[in-house]
């Protein structure tokens, strides 16, 4: 489904990932690992189109997408959501997520089969070009959000901006589905979260995978990480050192002393 | 004597708003104050005589008044957000990701420009506005008010209602909401950042426009030199209000007007142009934030 070939990304002189080389099929759970600095996030945000890589191709659906701009990028299917959450601290929980929905209200979507949201419903109508129908797909979208997090039901009217740590990633998570991507980019979701939410978000990606959406997951909770996932690749400044099934690189003893403090 | 001064405040006081949205909305999308944008008022004021004369030449005026009305504002709007639009594709877009002073360098370019522009191709003489509407004075308890004056009050704030709906409702105005707090968020949602930022700046010279061609008719005479001075007044407007916030730049746009006509009928008129530059150091030094700001501290 998606494909890194040797891709190189800078900020001006200081590049931060050097060739890297990545896959990601179909249904997977993929983890990206690795310490500080090594590059993940920039990883992501060049796949998201916001940074344009030096040199290499990434390769969504057979098409190659680098220099595309972020928008074209979400509305094939791409969605992130990146380090630090960055919820929209002036707009209400609801306007958070109908910013996520963006691309519905145009009326015309990208063409593309299920995705693990409600697939094929929500997309299907997505296409339609009335704007009556964009907005029954938002409601329905909307509704399966809420189920998936009821508490941002309840707080749908409140700021983004005055929800805990908890609430914000789950409306992250929730803004990025609105859009009903097929590729889910999560950039270290767990991070600075009590363990009771951590363990409902990676129970969350679970669920979300099970349902039929490709996960791409960076973490640095690695061992929660390499369990929940179907393969695993290993970053080092800028580059992929490792890769496997997660369990191979659960039980590797040097993955274990670099990253799970064993 | 007080009232009345009240109600002059008002009628300017509507019209710096007007203006102040447009620097107070791009600020708070680009960070840029753009000094342009009292020329694209001004602009708006001679289109306003332009379209007015072609019409009177025609005999539309004569023929149906509200409707060559009706069509000088809609044209010159038009005119005026195309204006917008250019100016920002030309004189900012390119230099989106330089250091924050250049592009501020080349809106004072574009201010230099425009105005040079317009006098070279207008004339650097007064322009009078074409008298086509009658205008009747209401008179009560030895206050006076024109007409004019009910209209530019109304019009404001009918403008700024709908502005304040669109910007709180539709979904682009909630993708300019987005914008403003982080494109980069706004742009992994889908959102194209270029679009938002036109469509500011379209709106933004759209009410830009509007107010030249009210103050035209108000004053009936108009400058190539008049984008200036209004424009400092709506900045600082902007910024008494709180820059980038847009009900900021609504109060701070009829407080200014009503400072400077109280201070013009209780201390004097000589210094009517001076009141609104006491009010920007005062602010500057008292609270740089302004009425409705917030701190700047969370910006990288
Ligand atoms: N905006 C930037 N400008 C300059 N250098 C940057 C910028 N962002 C990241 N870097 C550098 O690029 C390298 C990779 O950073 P990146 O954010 O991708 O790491 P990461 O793997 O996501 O780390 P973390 O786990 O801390 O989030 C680091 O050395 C970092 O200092
Ligand atoms: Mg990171």
């Amino acid at each position: 489904m998606l494909k890194l070939e040797n891709i190189h990304t800078s900020y001006g002189h200081i590049e931060a990932v050097r060739g890297t080389n990545l896959e990601i099929r179909k249904g997977e759970i993929v983890s990206l690992i690795g310490s500080n600095g090594a590059g993940k996030s920039t990883t992501l945000m060049t796949i998201s189109g916001i940074l344009r890589p030096v040199k290499g191709k990434v390769i969504f659906e057979g098409r190659e997408i680098q220099g595309l701009s972020p928008h074209k990028i979400v509305s094939m299917g791409v969605s992130q959501v990146p380090e630090g959450r960055r919820i929209f601290p002036k707009l209400t929980v609801r306007e958070n997520l109908e910013m996520g929905a963006y691309l519905k209200g145009k009326g015309q979507r990208a063409k593309g089969k299920g995705s693990g949201v409600k697939g094929q419903e929500a997309r299907g109508k997505g296409e339609d070009t009335s704007r009556g129908d964009s907005r029954i797909a938002l409601a329905e979208q909307l509704d399966h959000i809420f189920n998936l997090f009821p508490v941002l039901k309840e707080r749908q009217k409140q700021l983004g901006g005055t929800l805990s740590g908890g609430e914000q990633q789950m409306l992250a998570i929730g803004r990025a589905l609105m859009s009903g991507p097929e590729l889910l980019l999560l950039d270290e979701p767990s991070l600075g979260l009590a363990p009771i939410i951590v363990i409902k978000i990676f129970k969350t990606i679970r669920e979300l995978n099970a349902g039929g959406l490709t996960i791409l997951l960076v973490e640095q909770n690695a061992k929660a990480a390499l369990r929940l996932a179907h393969r695993g690749y290993v970053i080092e400044s800028g580059r992929v050192t490792r890769e496997g099934i997660g369990k191979e690189l659960l039980d590797d003893p040097a993955i274990k002393r670099a990253y799970l403090g064993e | 004597m007080f009232l009345q001064q009240i109600i002059n405040g008002l009628t300017v006081g509507g019209v710096y708003a007007l203006i102040a949205l447009g620097y107070t909305m791009v600020y708070g999308i680009l960070e840029l104050i753009n000094f342009a944008h009292g020329e694209i008022y001004m602009i708006g004021a001679y289109l306003g005589i332009i379209f007015l004369g072609i019409f009177t030449t025609a005999g539309l005026t004569q023929y149906s008044l509200p409707l060559s009305l009706f069509l000088t504002v809609v044209l010159s709007v038009l005119f005026c957000s195309a204006y917008g639009f250019t100016v920002e594709k030309l004189a900012y877009k390119p230099l989106r990701n330089a250091p924050r002073l250049n592009p501020l360098i080349s809106a004072i370019g574009v201010s230099i420009f425009l105005q040079n522009y317009v006098m070279l191709t207008q004339g650097a003489t007064d322009k009078v506005f074409p008298h086509v509407l009658p205008v009747t004075t209401i008179e009560f308890s030895g206050i006076t008010m024109t007409s004019l004056q009910i209209i530019i009050i109304v019009v404001s704030l009918l403008l700024m209602a709908g502005l304040h709906l669109f910007i709180m409702k539709t979904r682009t105005g909630k993708a300019m909401r987005a914008v403003a707090q982080d494109k980069v968020m706004a742009s992994l949602l889908g959102i194209d950042i270029d679009r938002i930022i036109s469509v500011t700046f379209i709106i933004g010279s759209g009410l830009a426009a509007v107010a030249g061609l009210m103050v035209a008719m108000y004053y009936g005479l108009v400058n190539y030199s008049i984008g200036y001075i209004a424009g400092i007044k709506a900045f600082t407007a902007a910024v008494l209000g709180g820059i980038g916030s847009v009900p900021g730049a609504m109060i701070g746009g009829f407080v200014l007007g009503l400072i400077e006509s109280l201070g013009a009928g209780y201390l004097s008129s000589e210094y009517k142009d001076a009141y609104a530059f006491i009010v920007l150091i005062l602010i500057l030094m008292v609270k740089p934030t302004g009425l409705l700001g917030k701190s700047e501290g969370h910006k990288p």
